[in-house]
């Protein structure tokens, strides 16, 4: 019996974050990440099937969804990496959605589309189809191993997570607990899967299979202050291009989750491709949840005194 | 390309990100398009109008560049007169025979020069029985020169002014004149603007300081004209000075792994190792005759004895002595052509008896599944090695004519073998990519049980002829000498060097040794080092000349690996590129004519005076000493004749051609046709379709009507077939694999929502898709990256179709090639699966003989007869 | 993609940094069209915006719980039985009602037997149990539950085994209290085991549920003792159900109120039919069990009421935490007016 670190710490009052510090790794390597910019990702699937190659990951289900070239759904117990598509058109001008509510984009619903009228030659805006590669976040903290009561979720020395299979007792508990749904429990051996970042690759010097896989170098895998420091130049780039749209997700420590140690560039709003757009660790009200437990048993415990003495009092007929 | 070339696609980004501009060209909005600056959406089948706007642009506006063109390309070159151009003669070209469907084209060479069109056509005998040479052309000699061009020898005239009303530069612009803005929208569907927008970026992105490249794969090459929509884009390129030049060029992405090396070293039945032509069967053609034939006079095909007694050294060794001719009677002969389409036909009237297909799916991947299947179902035996049981191993059992109950298993003959064979991962080999470079894997891991590398097999299989032809009791078992002429029949098969080093427990040759055989060795057996040192003497052997320094000093160089970061951006010492390791073919055009750069921008190689060499990081063209102002000897041959100025060395003039007199079948200038089968009509001429357009004459199965001609709207929309990133062709690599099989689960048809409203198609049910060959089911996916576009004043859909599927595997459904028919291209023999037409339904097709009776109504309604569609 | 076998942690990779496609950039800089592809920098916006929002195919953001309800909403209200009955069996000891302190211990035993079963049976193997004994994590309220159970259940057990036996009255006695003391725990704690997880109608109810809870398990102990003990020692069961089933009708309202849209599924659907019901049964029983405490068999009646309206309490809420995470507007709507009132703020 041991007791695991990474308590559940008020996460934006620790801008410095260095989650294998914490987890107490003393002498331990930069934390490493991925910065995935989904700007030049062209839909390939490389990542995905890399992903599968190397942590031989069964098949996840052979349906067509009709969610444009998307027939995997999303992450899962046996999917890691999956890539979003989304058909977009947008009006050519007018209220910049970039900026205000994502209503204001004109979503392609591939699903509605057949119902629709048609809007002749000369229909507003331009096609766009976005593409991005979602992963786990490997949050600074991250819920699922905050929740997991087994120890079978851990904070390696490179600051990422990794579920140990043998541990994991199937509980289910990081599923739910995940603010961006990403792990998940197999169906058959009932125990919980995710990216591992490729714990067996990274230790060894080699890259994580699905940034290895990648042509674009979209997926970018590297020590995760470069990768942040990268990223924003990146988007300065595109900002003084014009690319307006472009925003970094999960790339501020000072976010509900400290910062993801796998962050994206996006195109459009978070929950356009799927991803929650202010997602919090859940054990961020932990302590206040066990103050309200602790006073709500303590209740209870009032309450039976009280209804134990007045029950004497009031119904005084029985006797022994 | 970024759908079906990912990995290379890397490339264009990275060129994007250094401030590339992308233009994407194609029918549908696709993957690349996602990432492309400007997205081009046209009607398929219409890029040389396209592309001939350009060119029209470029000569009207006179942005080409004036000093390339001149120094570089035959512009000034002035033409017979006996030529007639499109513009004459109502969309086709002088010396058209229309009852075999096929050009002379003695009218379209050169003022002054006897254009030799390496075709033997000195037997006159042998031209009759070829039906007028037809069967010649139709064997493709375009295609002998796919390292090079077809030879010119004579004194050709010249206007520098280019002023002479039959010079090539006047020819063309009379040509392309019809090419206005407002024709490519009409038949293209391109709004002015947006091709305007095109025009501008191509031209300002090209000349002195800039280079455009334009890259294609088979969106242009599988059609009725295919080849014309590549010379199209040279015309282009060459007047824009983009050839031979870094960033410039005309990439073709090759298909499967090493497609381009199984071209230089071919799977194809009309040339030899190195793009020598297969000879053809002319009476009394010895070397000598074939040489003088298919040789020319100029330029390094002139050097073509040598390639090919090197050839015939490295087949025959010991055997090829310069008394037997080295052996050039033992080639097989050509009496037409055979190509796969052929031979399809040759297996229904019984003269291809046996059929072996190692690495192919043809009842999923050829054009008309149906014929190809039939096809097999009347060959006496039938060889698949592949990795799976794809649909060409088992069409017998449970093929959809069995369905239909047109094939009943028990009635036929066919004996199918099924032999399992290694995958690339388990063997070692060179690939050749789309840049001519070879690179070499070594195997990783050991085949599964039986299965074995194609090389094993062919070799084993050599040797097990060999023995049988050489047991006496085998012979006489078989009859073999009953003819009389007994062992010499053989003696082809039996002096063949068939003596590979093995390697590993199966016995499987060495690799390594095939390349040192492929690099070829001087009489001593010391490896070459280039196709400079081969003789015609028989004192070398070399398995393929442009191959040779493959091996060079014994050591592989394709397996060469150093790291970018070790080396120049040209990077030699990555691989090994044919010929001689150039990365960029033609890189004397780098350079002005003095042999300095066009831009230091631009520069790659450069002459330098003071060490009477050229310099620069890529190898040069052609010999490193030959000075820029060299005129060659009146009587010069081979390279030798080839001036300093002559950049296009593999050309018999030395120029890029923006007229070719010789080489393609179907005109010496690109002219839109229509498709075999479209909606419309043709606006430029009153000729509809390319002329010369090969139609397999025995086809059982009908084409539709086109354009205007009743019934052609039975058949109103355009479809497209085409490829997905997950999936690999035929199938038999990725719909056997879960993890590829999961990401495209099904086969499916992607239309626009106003089509689906049209025909009341739903989102993920099910259509039915009908061609006058088949009616087929796909699974619907309605999406704003198909957009109905507007051509010819009408407003059309066109259907898009991923070709991969089949019934077998785990992610299966019907196959788009049933719908596809067998009209080629003349010059590749490459079916049209890139533009046909055809009708769409709601809901599933129907089952069993059901089947034949709706498409028989199809026909009906369309009045099909088996003339429709093969008028001229 | 590689650049060699060798990992290039923070190499800039070369030249990688092109710019999207089509449509991502609006200027096409070299057009002489580019007025027309130009949008309007800092011109109008739609000043409220409307509470529609976009997803991805309207695909979940989070994942479902993958318990099984039965399992685990049976798990919430047998726990929260046995806390609470244990409790109210110490108070039934020390203040000398034998039948219902009997009662409730048995019945706390036997409910955490159930919870037991469930529990495992969600797991799948028995063995799984024991890896929740691994480590000690105040982070996870499932291993501080675990642990509680730990502690918990020999007490429970010793004191229900003790009081049907008579044997070892002293441990019994000890027990008992042991039980009591860890029971309140017991019942509250699997409020912080759902809330903290990132199911909306869960996670965002994290201040009510406790009281939720807690009143839900009394309002069940309530009911138990009810059923179990005579008339005339009924008095404080009937008591606790009724400060049980008030606190958790208050919570309840409490809850709705403060959640706004992320309430929704506490009100709609299956799961607001079930705290509909919950709200019944409990009404009906606490009603029945005031009017008819003489009766043994009205008593009866009530306290399965209540026992029934805990119950539906518990899949009700079970039940609304699925349909919140199941649909993603739930999940981006409060988020993305978190990040409005945020940048309001920050303004
Ligand atoms: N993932 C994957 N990669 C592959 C393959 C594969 O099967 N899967 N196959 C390999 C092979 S064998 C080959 S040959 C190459 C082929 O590579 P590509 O040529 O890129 O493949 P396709 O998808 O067949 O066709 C390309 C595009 O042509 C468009 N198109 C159709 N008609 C026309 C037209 O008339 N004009 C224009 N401009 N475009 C048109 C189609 O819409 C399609 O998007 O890919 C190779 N790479
Ligand atoms: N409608 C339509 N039709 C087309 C095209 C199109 O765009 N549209 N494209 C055309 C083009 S460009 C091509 S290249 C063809 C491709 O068509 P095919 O060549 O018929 O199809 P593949 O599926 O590539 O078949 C190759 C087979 O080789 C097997 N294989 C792989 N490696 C080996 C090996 O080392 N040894 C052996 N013995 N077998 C091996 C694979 O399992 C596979 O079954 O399709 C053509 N047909
Ligand atoms: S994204 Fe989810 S699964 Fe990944 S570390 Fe964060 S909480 Fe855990
Ligand atoms: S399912 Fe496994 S990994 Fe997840 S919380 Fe439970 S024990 Fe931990
Ligand atoms: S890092 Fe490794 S485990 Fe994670 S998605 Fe990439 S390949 Fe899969
Ligand atoms: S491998 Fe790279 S480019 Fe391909 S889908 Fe994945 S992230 Fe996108
Ligand atoms: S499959 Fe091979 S050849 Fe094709 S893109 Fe991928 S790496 Fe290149
Ligand atoms: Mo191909």
């Amino acid at each position: 019996m041991t007791a695991t670190a990474d308590p559940a710490a008020d996460p934006a009052a620790d801008p410095a974050v260095d989650p294998s510090g914490e987890s107490g790794y003393s002498d331990h390597p930069p934390r490493m990440g991925f910065f995935t910019d989904t700007s030049v990702c062209i839909g390939c699937k490389a990542c995905e099937v890399a992903c599968k190659e190397w942590n031989a990951i069964p098949e996840d289900g052979l349906d067509l969804t009709g969610m444009s070239y998307d027939n995997t759904v999303g992450l899962g117990a046996s999917t890691w990496r999956h890539v979003a598509f989304v058909e977009q058109r947008r009006p050519l001008a007018g209220p910049d959605p970039g900026a205000s509510s994502a209503a204001a984009d004109l979503d392609v619903d591939v699903l509605e589309l057949a119902a629709q009228a048609d809007e002749g030659p000369g229909r507003p805006g331009e096609l766009r189809w976005l593409m991005s590669s979602d992963v786990c976040k490997h949050c600074t903290h991250a819920a699922c191993l905050d929740v997991c009561p087994t120890g079978s979720l851990f904070r390696t020395e490179f600051g990422t997570v990794v579920v140990q299979e043998d541990i994991c007792n199937g509980c289910g508990y990081c599923v739910p607990a995940c603010p961006y749904g990403v792990i998940d429990r197999r169906a058959d051996d009932g125990r919980a899967w995710k990216c591992t970042l490729c714990y067996d690759r990274i230790g060894d010097g080699l890259e994580p299979a699905c940034a290895q896989a990648c042509p674009t170098d979209s997926i970018q895998f590297g020590p995760l202050d470069e990768l942040r420091e990268r990223a924003a130049g990146r988007v300065r780039t595109l900002h003084a291009a014009g690319v307006d749209d472009a925003r970094l997700y999960g790339a501020d420590p000072g976010d509900g989750v400290g910062g993801a140690g796998a962050f994206f560039l996006l195109l459009d709003e978070p929950e356009v491709y799927g991803l929650p757009p202010d997602p919090v660790v859940t054990t961020r009200d932990l302590p206040a949840m066990w103050r309200r437990v602790a006073v709500a048993a303590a209740g209870l415990l009032g309450a039976a005194a009280v209804a134990c003495m007045t029950g004497r009092n009031g119904t005084g007929t029985g006797g022994r | 390309m970024a759908e079906c070339h990912p990995v290379g696609f890397q490339w264009v980004m990275a060129a994007k990100a250094r401030g590339a501009k992308v233009v994407h060209i194609d029918p549908r909005f696709t993957r690349t398009s996602a990432l492309a600056d400007l997205h081009v959406p046209l009607l398929a089948g219409s890029d040389i109008a396209f592309l001939g706007g350009i060119v029209n642009y470029v000569l009207q506006e006179e942005k080409y560049f004036k000093e390339y063109v001149l120094a570089y390309t035959n512009a000034a070159t002035i033409i017979s007169e006996d030529f007639q151009d499109t513009e004459d003669l109502d969309g086709v070209f002088s010396g058209l025979d229309e009852r075999y469907r096929h050009y002379d084209f003695h009218s379209w060479r050169y003022e002054g020069m006897d254009v030799s069109q390496p075709t033997g056509e000195q037997d006159q005998e042998y031209e009759e029985r070829t039906r007028r040479g037809a069967s010649t052309r139709e064997a493709a000699r375009g295609e002998a020169h796919g390292s090079g061009g077809a030879g010119a020898s004579g004194d050709l005239r010249t206007d520098d002014t280019l002023r002479h009303p039959r010079c090539v530069f006047q020819v063309l612009k009379r040509h392309f004149s019809r090419y206005t803005p407002e024709m490519v929208e009409r038949i293209c569907g391109i709004p002015r603007e947006t091709f305007r927008e095109v025009c501008e970026l191509v031209t300002a992105n090209s000349g002195r300081e800039r280079t455009t490249a334009f890259v294609y794969s088979v969106g242009w090459t599988q059609h009725t004209i295919g080849v014309q929509y590549i010379r199209t884009a040279s015309i282009l390129q060459a007047l824009l000075g983009n050839i031979g030049r870094p960033g410039g060029g005309i990439l073709a992405l090759r298909g499967h792994a090493s497609i381009q090396g199984s071209t230089d070293i071919p799977t194809l039945f009309n040339i030899l190792p190195g793009y020598i032509p297969m000879p053809h069967a002319h009476q009394n053609q010895d070397l000598d005759a074939f040489i003088k034939a298919e040789g020319a006079d100029k330029g390094y095909w002139g050097n073509m004895r040598s390639y090919l007694v090197s050839l015939l050294k490295a087949w025959w060794g010991e055997a090829a002595t310069a008394d037997n001719d080295f052996c050039f009677d033992y080639l097989p002969r050509l009496t037409g052509s055979h190509s796969t389409y052929e031979t399809v036909h040759a297996q229904l009237d019984g003269t291809c008896k046996g059929y072996f297909l190692l690495g192919e799916n043809p009842a999923v991947g050829s054009a008309n599944g149906r014929q190809q299947r039939l096809g097999m179902a009347a060959l006496d035996w039938l060889v698949v090695r592949d990795f799976s049981l794809i649909e060409s191993a088992t069409w017998w059992q449970d093929g959809p004519e069995i369905e239909t109950g047109e094939l009943r298993t028990e009635d036929i003959a066919t004996e199918v073998f099924f032999l399992p064979a290694a995958a690339h991962t388990e063997k070692s080999g060179s690939f050749t990519n789309t840049q001519r470079l070879l690179q070499w894997r070594t195997q990783a891991v050991e085949p599964p049980g039986d299965a074995r590398s194609d090389l094993w097999f062919i070799h084993r299989l050599g040797r097990l002829i060999r023995d049988k032809l050489r047991d006496p009791g085998y012979r006489d078992r078989m009859g073999l000498d009953a003819d009389g002429r007994g062992a010499e029949r053989d003696r082809p098969v039996l002096d063949l060097t068939w003596d590979y080093p093995t390697v590993g427990d199966n016995g499987e040759p060495d690799a390594e040794a095939v390349l040192a055989e492929i690099n070829g060795r001087s009489a001593d057996g010391t490896p070459l080092s280039s196709y400079e040192q081969l003789n015609g003497d028989g004192s070398t052997s070399c398995g393929c000349w442009i191959y040779c320094g493959v091996y060079a000093d014994g050591v592989n160089q394709a397996d060469r690996r150093k790291p970018a970061a070790e080396q120049d951006w040209v990077a030699l010492e990555w691989g090994w590129a044919w010929p001689a390791n150039r990365r960029i073919i033609y890189n004397r055009a780098s350079a002005d004519p003095d042999g300095r750069p066009w831009s230091e921008r631009k520069a790659l190689i450069r002459w330098d005076a003071a060490q009477g060499t050229w310099v620069g990081p890529d190898v040069p063209d052609f010999k490193a000493t030959k000075p820029p102002d060299f005129r060659p000897e009146p009587d010069a041959t081979g390279p030798d004749a080839l001036g300093g100025t002559d950049a296009f060395i593999m050309q018999a003039d030395g120029k890029a051609w923006l007229y070719a007199p010789a080489g393609l079948v179907d005109g010496p200038l690109p002219t839109h046709y229509e498709p075999q089968e479209s909606p419309f009509d043709n606006p430029l001429y009153g000729q509809r379709r390319n002329p010369a357009r090969q139609l397999i004459p025995e086809d059982k199965e009908p084409f539709q009507p086109s354009g205007e001609a009743p019934g052609a709207e039975v058949f109103p929309y355009v479809t497209t077939t085409y490829r997905l990133t997950e999936h690999h062709t035929a199938g038999g690599m990725s719909r056997w694999l879960p993890y590829l099989a999961e990401l495209q689960p099904e086969f499916f048809c992607e239309i626009s929502p106003e089509l689906a409203r049209e025909r009341g198609l739903d989102h993920l049910g099910w259509a039915t898709i009908v061609s006058a060959r088949a009616a087929i089911e796909a699974r619907v996916l309605v999406t704003e990256r198909m957009t109905p576009i507007t051509v010819h004043g009408r407003r059309v859909h066109q259907i898009g179709l991923p070709y991969h599927w089949g019934r077998n595997g785990i992610s299966v459904g019907d196959s788009a090639n049933d719908l596809a028919h067998m009209a080629l291209d003349p010059n590749t023999h490459i079916q049209e699966v890139k533009a046909l037409a055809c009708d769409i339904r709601p809901g599933r097709r129907p089952r069993g003989p059901a089947l034949r009776e709706l498409l028989d109504a199809y026909r009906r309604r369309a009045g099909i007869t088996y003339e429709t569609g093969r008028e001229m | 993609m590689g650049m060699g076998e060798t990992d290039r942690p923070g190499g800039a990779p070369p030249d990688r940094d092109a710019l999207p496609g089509v449509a991502a950039g609006r200027d096409r800089p070299w057009s002489r069209h580019r007025a027309r592809h130009r949008r309007g920098r800092g011109g109008e916006r739609p000043m409220v915006p409307k509470a529609e929002f976009t997803s991805y195919y309207g695909r979940p953001v989070i994942k479902r719980p993958v318990w099984n309800s039965l399992d685990i909403a049976g798990y919430l209200f047998l726990g929260g039985l046995a806390g609470a009955s244990s409790v109210l069996g110490a108070g039934a000891d020390l203040t000398g009602r034998p039948t219902l302190a009997r009662g409730a211990k048995v019945g706390a035993a036997g409910a955490l037997g159930l919870a037991a079963v469930a529990l495992v049976h969600d797991l799948g193997r028995p063995a799984r149990f024991l890896n929740m004994l691994r480590v000690v994590k105040p982070s996870s309220p499932m291993s501080v539950g675990s642990w509680l159970l730990a502690a918990y259940g020999p007490l429970a057990a010793g004191a229900a085994a003790s009081s049907v036996t008579g044997w070892l009255p002293r441990a019994g006695r000890l027990a008992t209290l042991g039980a009591a003391a860890t029971g309140p725990l017991v019942a509250a704690y699997t409020a912080a085991l759902i809330s903290d997880t990132a199911v909306p109608a869960w996670h965002e109810a994290y201040r009510e549920m406790p009281f939720v809870f807690v009143g839900s398990a009394a309002t069940a102990a309530g009911g138990l003792g009810l059923l179990v003990a005579r008339a005339p020692e009924n008095g404080p069961a009937c008591g606790f159900a009724a400060a049980g089933a008030a606190t958790e009708l208050t919570a309840v309202r409490l809850l709705k109120r403060r959640l706004g849209v992320v309430g929704e599924p506490y009100e709609t659907g299956r799961s607001g039919r079930l705290l509909r019901a919950a709200e019944t049964l409990s009404a009906a029983g606490l009603g029945c069990a005031l009017l008819g405490r003489r009766s043994r068999a009205l008593s009866a009646l009530s306290g399965a009421a209540l026992l029934a309206g805990s119950a539906a309490s518990r899949f009700g809420i079970f039940e609304a935490g699925l349909v919140s995470a199941d649909d993603p507007k739930y999940t981006v709507l409060p988020q993305r007016d978190r990040l409005r009132g945020a940048a309001g703020a920050a303004r």
